[in-house]
């Protein structure tokens, strides 16, 4: 049971990789948006929602390794 | 979540960066069961969050100056912020759900505000209140798109762009990904406030160390300063979804 608990913690570390992943994909995300805006500076405003909402859902999938970190700390 | 007390002696902190997120009974004996109605603090914050919202919009928006006062500027602009959020992104015909997103928008972002002050409680770090905020929109959403088209809404699943092979396909994906959202739509909002708290408290717990306390204090400020952007991006990351979701079961075509 022990040796169970710590091969859990060892996988919530693993999971939090996961995390890193998705803030490469949120900073593609955002750094994109910025090369846009600077070519198109008037044409910025009008996608700001557009960009939180891409944000949101390649953060999506960091926070379901965050979700499984969590599972494996306090489920398993 | 952490239920029970970490003592001291199981890491190297001072206490334990996810104690803060215990729920306890306010009155009477600490270790009473929590029932459906006892009034923890968890409750407590929600209701003073609710208090914040009313006493903010009802107080400010009273005496309707032309020249609005500071309390009545901020309350204008919260106003106008979610209407224009919910009508570029959900389209005109969704300002029929406005005052929920409103009131949706107003919770949450009081909840992460109030649960920014030093000693007070997070309710939004809680699956438990972020889940059913969550579920609730997932099934307005869903309702509202079978009463509005019948059985047009399942047009949502069905890629009518995409070449034929391939929409069955879509089809299982579009269906994965509709009902994964309210976990997403949920998670996203507890998680972030969540880790921003445990990460100030594990930087909190390196301030007893001697020489590394400077750093640590200039660590949560910063931190803090994180988590007050944080806070309202992720009440507006939270709204803005909802509108999307509106939009989708308003208008289902791709």
């Amino acid at each position: 049971m022990e040796g169970q608990l710590q091969l859990a913690h060892i996988g919530a570390g693993l999971a939090a990789i996961g995390s890193g992943a998705a803030a490469i994909g949120v900073g593609n995300v955002a750094g994109n948006y910025l090369a846009g805006a600077l070519r198109n500076p008037s044409a910025a405003a009008s996608q700001t929602a557009t960009l939180f909402i891409g944000i949101a859902f390649a953060e999506a999938l960091g926070i379901f390794s965050f979700l499984v970190a969590l599972l494996l700390m306090f489920a398993v | 979540m952490a239920t029970e007390a970490h003592g001291a002696e199981e890491g190297g902190l001072v206490f334990h960066p996810m104690d803060q997120f215990i729920i306890k009974p306010l009155f009477g004996n600490p270790d009473q069961p929590i029932g459906l109605f006892t009034i923890t603090n968890a409750t407590l914050w929600m209701a003073l969050a609710v208090v914040a919202v009313v006493l903010l919009m009802v107080w400010g928006s009273a005496r309707r100056a032309i020249v609005p006062s500071r309390k009545q500027s901020i309350a204008e602009l919260a106003y106008g912020f979610v209407h224009k959020m919910v009508e570029d992104v959900a389209g005109k015909d969704a300002l029929v759900f406005f005052p929920y997103v409103m009131t949706l928008f107003m919770f949450i972002v009081m909840a992460n505000f109030l649960g920014l002050l030093p000693m007070s409680f997070t309710t939004t770090s809680h699956f438990a209140v972020t889940v059913v905020l969550a579920m609730l929109v997932f099934l307005t959403v869903t309702i509202v798109g079978f009463v509005k088209n019948g059985a047009a809404f399942l047009g949502l699943f069905w890629v009518s762009s995409a070449p034929l092979a391939l929409r069955p396909i879509l089809a299982i994906i579009e269906l994965i990904s509709y009902f994964v959202r309210p976990v997403s739509h949920s998670i996203r909002l507890a998680g972030n406030v969540m880790a921003g708290h445990a990460v100030i408290k594990v930087f909190a717990g390196f301030a007893a160390i001697a020489v590394v306390s400077p750093v640590s204090v200039v660590a949560i400020t910063a931190m803090y300063g994180l988590e007050v952007l944080v806070a309202f991006i992720q009440a507006y990351v939270f709204t803005i979804l909802t509108c999307v979701y509106l939009k989708d079961a308003l208008h289902p075509s791709h």
